[in-house]
């Protein structure tokens, strides 16, 4: 210990206390500083280049599913309206079927009228004209049968026996 | 970068231009029949001490003289004004260096005031009577000091600029150092520390940090300048940590060290604790720094000492087995020594962090 006392160089102390404080003065201002800010302005710039890709990331993952979103909207759009259209259609035909249904049976109806109508006539006629050609036999059998005064008395009797007054 | 390396040069230049030639010096050795065991011991000795100049490397010439190589530097003494002259005219202690009217001479590698004779006077413990001028003299140490702080200015002020002129990343040698100082800032600094005031203990933790590893390191090259062996050195370094943990403590580290059972106890309860703890706690304040230029000091002795024993353990041994022996040895151990630079430059600053982070405590009051 006494030696280390002895030995104890006051001059080494002086210089090495100079030339330690001096080269921390000079470091802070041209080494330390500068190093110690370039690397920490590198840290922030590297977080916020993460944390701006994770924002980016965020956002697509947003936009992504907002796409999907929107996809699923229009595909349920495109269901509902090909379900309308499916439904129009059938309502479409349906409604062409009762109308045409109901078309042909006011057609079937008028036609069985117009037959009705056609038969009725054609039986008018037929009527009339069987009632003509009796009536024409009837003249010609009554001129041959009442050639006779007789004979025209009794059949007047006869006829006005026959029918019966209604 | 090459502006930088321009610099470098010019360094390298005007150090040529100050310390003049290597300077060979013809020592009479009249105890060359000094047995080569004690020789040795000396040499070691005589390495670990700071020097007056730069010695380059010493030979024996033809005619039994050792003959040293080596840089003169200047030696700046305070005796009644500045006296400053060329350390090559204190002959190693051969002779009485005259400056003025003053007379000098070196005598165990300090430098004492003699009459024009050199005449040194000695206690009865052998210790030296004569008066010391206040010696600052630029000594080997001071200029491996002021060499590192060059080197360490080049290499982190070049990191500093390649940010610039790279857009934040570290190109050339930058690329080696940076990861260090990340190292010091995020696994030192920051969790010692903490987070809020980490960044005002950067410069200091950075500073020492590189410039005892450097030292250490260079201390292992054969220039052999033993800096952080040298107990000023450390001292130095470590009063620093001693200032700035004091001078920046928080109101709870003072509390913590008069106060340190806070209000958990009673009043009447802590005085006769305190008697004890408070001088334990007052006591540890000085032992922690005092603990660190120890440690580094003891370390970096041990280490060159083990080092130079174990080589002139080669020329002892001067045998085909015991010489390669302890030259495996030697290497073996500058390995270590080498981890060892690096491990006492982190231990140095891991606990000056550790330190100021009690410094700068501030916790809830319990």
């Amino acid at each position: 210990m006494e030696k280390l006392i002895s030995e104890f160089s006051i001059g080494l102390f002086f210089w090495q206390s100079m030339i330690f404080i001096g080269l921390l003065f000079l470091l802070r201002k041209y080494a330390w500083g500068p190093i110690l800010n370039a690397v920490n302005e590198r840290e922030t710039s590297i977080k916020d280049a993460l944390a701006s890709a994770e924002a980016a990331r965020a956002e697509m993952e947003n936009l992504q599913s907002d796409n999907q979103r929107i996809l699923k909207e229009a595909r349920a759009e495109k269901e509902a309206l090909l379900k309308e259209a499916r439904n129009t259609r059938a309502e479409l035909i349906s409604t062409a079927k009762e109308e045409a249904q109901a078309e042909a049976d006011k057609i079937l109806t008028q036609a069985q009228e117009a037959i009705q109508n056609e038969k009725r006539a054609a039986i008018n006629e037929l009527r009339e004209q069987v009632g003509s050609i009796a009536m024409d036999i009837a003249e010609k059998v009554l001129q041959k049968e009442l050639e006779s005064k007789d004979k025209q008395v009794q059949l007047i009797n006869q006829l006005i026996q026959d029918s019966d007054l209604k | 970068m090459p502006t930088a390396f321009n610099k470098f040069i010019l360094f390298s230049a005007l150090w040529a231009a100050v310390f003049s030639a290597p300077h060979a010096l013809h020592a009479k050795e009249s105890e060359t029949s000094k047995d080569l065991k004690t020789e040795i011991k000396e040499y070691i000795a005589h390495h670990l001490e700071d020097a007056y100049d730069f010695s380059l490397f010493s030979y024996t010439n033809a005619q039994g003289e050792h003959v040293y190589i080596s840089i003169p530097l200047p030696v700046v003494l305070w005796d009644e004004g500045l006296q400053i002259f060329s350390s090559t005219k204190l002959h190693h202690g051969e002779e009485v260096a005259q400056v003025g009217t003053h007379y000098y001479k070196l005598e165990h590698g300090k430098i004492y005031k003699t009459d024009a004779g050199g005449t040194i006077n000695y206690d009865e413990a052998h210790h030296v009577t004569n008066s010391a001028p206040l010696d600052l003299s630029i000594t080997k140490g001071v200029v491996s000091m002021l060499f590192i702080a060059l080197l360490m200015f080049w290499i982190f002020r070049s990191l500093a600029k390649t940010y610039g002129e790279n857009g934040g990343v570290p190109a050339g040698i930058g690329r080696f150092f940076e990861p260090i100082v990340l190292y010091i800032r995020d696994d030192i600094a920051r969790p010692n520390i903490g987070e809020k005031k980490y960044m005002k203990y950067m410069n200091f933790l950075l500073t020492v940090f590189f410039f005892v590893w450097f030292l250490n390191l260079l201390g292992l090259t054969p220039l052999g300048v033993n800096v952080t062996g040298n107990i000023a050195v450390t001292f130095g370094l470590a009063l620093l940590t001693f200032i700035i943990t004091n001078f920046t403590g928080t109101k709870d580290y003072w509390l913590h060290l008069f106060d340190p059972l806070g209000s958990s106890m009673k009043w009447y309860a802590k005085i006769p604790l305190y008697i004890i703890l408070i001088p334990i706690e007052v006591l540890g304040v000085f032992i922690k720094p005092f603990s660190l230029l120890i440690r580094l000091y003891a370390n970096m002795q041990a280490g060159h000492i083990v080092l130079m024993s174990l080589i002139g353990l080669m020329f002892i041994f001067k045998s085909w087995l015991g010489s390669p022996l302890s030259f495996g040895l030697a290497f073996a151990i500058s390995l270590i020594e080498l981890l060892v630079a690096l491990l006492q430059a982190y231990i140095f600053t891991m606990l000056s962090a550790l330190y100021f982070g009690f410094a700068a405590e501030e916790h809830e009051h319990h």
